[in-house]
């Protein structure tokens, strides 16, 4: 009865659950997705230990490119005026605000996605503020033009902390980008990062300003710890104290700027100014007056 | 040479009562250390005085010292009565300033002019800034109580001895902090001056501290488990070193360190201004300055005319007797230091760079260089990338003002550099490009306690003089 089988076979293809396209969680790098350069991969798994994605394991080729990009895009990004990138970081915000059912999927908290957001909107305020908070004309005792300015140290590795994931990758990110750094983030919460690296990519922040690595920090920080072109270190995200010992041993070596916030930080508390000045230079100049 | 000839101008020394030897001021008092070392003039290898040395043992005595104090007394006293205190420092820097300068001079070799027309008198300008701060922290924008560290360890250089302690002390204690410190090696005798000073304002004993020694007795103090705050001026080698050392406490460090400046002339400044602006960032106080103007581009279109003003001028200074007040470059400040500047210099030759000092005689006895410049110098010379710390100037050329802000960038370093142009717009746009903490432009070396200074990279980091200089003693 071959007719009958036919028969049988459409209606299995019609009455069949559709498949989902699953997304490809890769490596944000220079504002394109690649994979790593490794060809690694590990498995995420859900809150009930399900299998979900096969993330990208970062190495350290992939930081070195990270780099790379982070340091291409800091002229741009540090040149551009406090008003644009204000306007950038208020832009990420509003993107994320639409994006919220993504990030809730993913298990976020809806409360914590709106701290996430409103802590966008409250560094995008920052930008074209903080030149007069921090810096200022000094009063030399001679004829001298003499201003003090903030001018963002360079290119920023950052450990992201593994909770809250969306709230505390914004809360490492924001305050970075605001004053004009470039920055290198390493996670472990793939999902969240990598749809906040779309939120990114789709907001008019320029690609390499924000490049994010996703897999082992204590494979990946070393590395950027220890590399010369990297100006500043953030050990938000390392809870283990003999690995935040190492990485800001070598950080020495180049003297980097690194930050070690006290653990049992309150996210949702006022963040204040150190986040933003922990990679600020003051630079001041000096011009002689006279007729 | 010079179109006139100077007779001696001798400054006296008589104003000047060494002792033949010298103890640890530790709570208030003069003490014997572990051990002992001399202390000579650099312009004539003469002994000045035997100073104590500290052992680890001596700098504990001095931390506990500034600990009690630190508890008992300073921490907690009025910022209105503190501020009595260091501008009673200042008064008492400003009326023995000349002592301070001759003292100065010979322990450290630099020109009478200097130390008593530069390093002195800030100094004392330093003390009285920050001494108007201490009853008005809360309004210095780091929150509305905000609270000293508590025992600060200090460790500083041999080529601004009393201006760098002053850069460290006044606003550690106007914060509310206690002292442990540690000059150089070379050059002890005016923070012992000072010490004696501490006592003339009745300070409390054990705020001010005074260890003498050398490189361990800083790494004593520094990795000292009970101080909480290190601050350090030298080299970026010994940076790094501290940086290591206090990785994974909870010490604050503010580090200031090596550079290596670019000094930028362009084709329309004034020529004759930069060639002073040249002379001064290069040959001031022998050229031992982190934030020397030691590198010098040049527009390769006036090159060749200001080099030849660059070398009439340097034709007349005059090098020799660091208490004569004609004096314009005194003693490199010790046979190590001399024997790196000789070093590196003949390296500048052998890597194919061109030599030139003007005529110029060198005393016998003491550590002289003569002031030098190397022209034909390339970026990847070692001239052009590391410190030299001497008066040795490396000339570069460029031929737009991309290349220049490229190559002043071009070195981990980042304290400090200069421009040269009468376009203001250019000026504002190279000074916004250059990564260095204080930018000089039409001028050269000036410093005010008003004025926050500190590098960029591996200059180090955090800020001294300012308000931005209070940061680095507060707890917000």
């Amino acid at each position: 009865m071959p007719a009958k089988k036919k028969e049988s076979a459409d209606s299995a293809v019609a009455t069949a659950p559709r498949l989902a396209v699953r997304k490809t969680y890769k490596l944000f790098i220079g504002g394109a997705f690649p994979r790593s350069e490794s060809g690694r991969t590990y498995v995420v798994a859900d809150s009930k230990g399900q299998f979900v994605a096969n993330a990208a394991q970062a190495s350290r080729k992939d930081a070195r490119d990270a780099v790379l990009a982070a340091r291409a895009a800091f002229g741009k990004w540090s040149g551009a005026t406090a008003y644009n990138k204000g306007q950038v970081i208020y832009r990420v915000a509003e993107m994320l605000e639409g994006r919220r059912d993504e990030f809730t999927a993913l298990e976020v908290p809806a409360s914590e996605v709106d701290e996430a957001i409103d802590r966008l909107v409250w560094y995008a305020g920052w930008t074209d503020k903080l030149a007069q908070v921090v810096g200022g004309a000094n009063p030399v005792a001679g004829p001298y033009f003499n201003i003090s300015s903030p001018e963002p140290s360079g290119v920023v590795a950052v450990v992201a902390p593994s909770q809250p994931t969306l709230l505390g990758l914004v809360s490492v990110i924001a305050p970075a980008m605001a004053t004009g750094n470039t920055v290198i983030v390493i996670t472990d919460a793939p999902r969240v990062a990598i749809t906040l690296a779309e939120v990114l990519a789709t907001s008019d922040v320029p690609g390499g300003v924000v490049n994010i690595l996703t897999g082992s920090a204590a494979e990946v920080a070393p590395w950027l710890a220890s590399h010369s072109d990297v100006n500043g270190l953030d050990l938000t995200g390392v809870a283990d104290t003999k690995l935040a010992l190492e990485l800001e041993q070598a950080a020495a070596e180049t003297l980097k700027r690194v930050r070690r916030p006290a653990a049992g930080l309150d996210w949702t508390a006022d963040p204040g100014l150190a986040p933003m000045t922990a990679y600020l230079e003051t630079k001041t100049v000096w011009h002689p007056k006279g007729l | 040479m010079s179109a006139f000839e100077y007779a001696p101008a001798p400054e006296s020394r008589s104003i000047v009562k060494l002792q033949p030897s010298y103890g640890l001021f530790i709570d208030g008092e003069f003490t014997d250390g572990a051990g002992s070392f001399k202390t000579i003039s650099p312009a004539s290898e003469e002994v000045l005085a035997e100073i104590a040395e500290a052992s680890t043992a001596d700098v504990d005595r001095a931390v506990k010292a500034a600990r009690r104090a630190y508890t008992d007394v300073w921490g907690s006293m009025p910022g209105r009565e503190r501020a009595k205190y260091l501008f009673r420092i200042a008064r008492i820097i400003a009326e023995r300033s000349r002592e301070l300068a001759v003292l100065e001079s010979l322990n450290n070799g630099k020109p009478i002019k200097e130390s008593r027309d530069v390093d002195v008198p800030l100094a004392a300008a330093h003390f009285f800034y920050y001494a108007g701060w201490a009853d008005k922290l809360p309004y210095a924008g780091f929150g509305a109580d905000p609270r000293p560290l508590g025992v600060a360890g200090q460790v500083i250089p041999w080529n601004f001895p009393l201006l760098m302690l002053a850069w460290k002390i006044a606003p550690a204690l106007a914060a509310g902090n206690t002292v442990v410190l540690k000059p150089a090696e070379t050059t002890p005798l005016t923070a012992l001056l000072f010490a004696e000073i501490c006592q003339q304002a009745d300070l409390p004993p054990g705020v001010v501290n005074i260890v003498t020694g050398a490189g361990e007795t800083g790494a004593a103090l520094v990795n000292h488990p009970d101080v909480d705050k290190v601050a350090f001026t030298g080299s970026t080698e010994v940076g790094r070193i501290i940086a290591r050392a206090v990785a994974g406490t909870n010490k604050k460090v503010t580090l200031e360190l090596g550079g290596k400046a670019a000094n930028i002339v362009f084709d329309d400044a004034a020529i004759d201004q930069a060639v002073e602006g040249i002379v001064n960032g290069i040959f001031f106080n022998q050229g031992h300055v982190c934030c020397a103007g030691s590198r010098l581009l040049v527009q390769e279109s006036v090159a060749d005319q200001l080099l030849e003003s660059l070398k009439r001028r340097m034709a007349t200074l005059r090098v020799g007797d660091p208490l004569d007040k004609n004096t314009d470059v005194g003693a490199i400040n010790s046979a190590e230091q001399l024997s790196r500047i000789k070093a590196l210099a003949e390296i500048g030759s052998a890597e194919g760079a061109e030599r030139w000092s003007p005529a110029c005689e060198l005393p016998e006895r003491g550590f002289w260089f003569a002031p030098t410049i190397f022209t034909g110098v390339s970026q990847a010379h070692r001239i052009a990338r590391e410190e030299i710390f001497g008066p040795v100037l490396s000339v570069l050329t460029f031929r737009t003002p991309g290349e220049a802000i490229e190559k002043a960038n071009n070195t981990p370093y980042g304290l400090s550099a200069g421009i040269w142009s009468e376009k203001g717009s250019r000026i504002l746009a190279v000074a916004d490009q250059l990564r260095a903490g204080v930018v000089w432009a039409n001028t050269f070396n000036k410093f005010d306690p008003t004025s926050p200074f500190g590098g960029y990279k591996e200059s180090g980091y955090g800020r001294e003089g300012g308000r931005h200089g209070l940061e680095a003693y507060l707890a917000g």
